[in-house]
């Protein structure tokens, strides 16, 4: 046998390759569909970036945070509904805006300000007793993993303007 | 009258060998609580199997009523709780069931481990024991967001941010799971729905298999 027949593919690998890829193509073409379908969420064009308007001119804000309540219509899917989001909104003392998340980053309860006559100055957690400063820091010792998440935030004439979400700060 | 039926059908397809393979064999003295009661130990992992059983069929009936949609689900649990007969019924047997069942099994397991009978040659079913086991958690964590109330939306976040919190890939999974990064909503319902009642039990099935399969060839572990 010459060293070119030798390297020939066998009538019987020949098949075996097809079959191979054929099949393999077949599954392939049956699950792709599936899995790409699951996985839309996730490779979904993230939406946000928009900003929402809320009831609060900023000349209004002092350095005690108050409670701001905004509205926007949410997509879920195929169902539409109006959310209401919760800020807790100040100024520092370098005159930023700083517009925290009232939800615990221990599970997920709210926090409030300045509810606990033995945490004055601070928001505190019902559910488990979670603390966090002002600026959104919790105190070691208690449940929470990491700060408090904050809204980005944007001045139109005037108006605070909120993001949909609130974004992670740092921590866990 | 049965037994013709029965020779009928045997004598066209000859099924005796089939379930003769299956169900012909001697239980070994040391697991037959008749012999020595203490033997009973050796029921847990049955006790389990019996129990996933009236787990799948209530949860066939159950899906008779149950709409895995946002608005609907809590009425339509509610209905079948108190207003279709023996609705209440059905549905605590799949609730507790579901406590049962992890109870069995973790009895099993103990049983397993505390005889060593998962040694040479039976670690690979003592692994697809564990995926059940797996598996079964995951039905239960499912399962529990079903209902639509406070208690199912809240036990989900905490869920949801425990997979969030794996290294890396944590925010695509939780995506993956909840159908959307932010919401738990009506694609956060439907998806579990569809893992809870289709994709769970057709790995806990085939896995079930498996596990048969692998102590009818090896035979149960011999005595202590």
């Amino acid at each position: 046998m010459s060293e070119e027949q030798k390297q020939q593919v066998t009538r019987r690998q020949f098949l075996t390759y097809t079959l191979m890829g054929v099949g393999g193509f077949m599954a392939a073409s049956t699950v792709m569909p599936m899995l790409r379908m699951a996985f839309d969420p996730v490779l979904e064009a993230k939406a946000g970036g928009d900003f929402i308007a809320t009831k609060i001119k900023v000349d209004e804000l002092t350095d005690e945070p108050v409670r701001v309540d905004f509205q926007f219509e949410q997509e879920d899917g195929w169902y539409v509904s109006n959310v209401t989001q919760t800020a807790w909104v100040y100024k520092n003392e370098n005159g930023e805006i700083i517009a925290l998340s009232p939800v615990c980053k221990h599970l997920g309860c709210n926090v409030d300000w300045n509810s606990n006559d033995n945490y004055p100055n601070m928001f505190f957690c019902p559910c488990h007793k979670g603390l966090y400063e002002k600026d959104g820091t919790n105190v070691p010792g208690t449940p929470p993993r990491g700060p408090l998440d904050r809204y980005k935030y944007e001045v139109r004439d005037g108006v605070l303007y909120l993001s949909r979400r609130a974004e992670p700060t740092g921590g866990v | 009258m049965l037994n013709k039926i029965y020779n009928w059908i045997d004598e066209r397809l000859d099924i005796t060998p089939l379930w003769r393979d299956v169900a012909d064999h001697e239980v070994p003295e040391h697991v037959n609580p008749a012999h020595h009661f203490s033997a009973f130990v050796y029921c847990f992992g049955g006790l389990t199997f019996f129990v996933v059983v009236i787990q799948i069929l209530s949860g066939m009936f159950l899906a008779m009523y149950y709409v895995p949609d946002i608005e609907r689900a809590w009425d339509s649990v509610y209905y079948l709780q108190n207003q279709v007969a023996y609705g209440q019924i059905v549905r605590g047997m799949h609730h507790w069931g579901a406590s049962i069942v992890i109870v069995m099994m973790f009895l099993h397991t103990l049983r397993v481990f505390f005889q060593g009978a998962y040694k040479k040659p039976r670690e690979l079913n003592w692994i697809v024991g564990v995926l059940i086991f797996f598996v079964m958690l995951a039905l239960g964590l499912t399962g529990y967001l079903l209902p639509w109330d406070m208690k199912a939306l809240n036990a989900t976040k905490v869920t949801l941010d425990i997979v969030e919190s794996t290294p890396l890939i944590g925010g695509m999974l939780k995506t993956l799971l909840s159908g959307d990064e932010y919401i738990v909503g009506a694609e956060t319902l439907t998806r579990f729905f569809a893992i809870h009642v289709f994709f769970l039990p057709a790995a806990l099935l085939g896995l079930i298999g498996l596990h048969f399969l692998m102590i009818r060839k090896q035979g149960i572990s011999g005595p202590l």
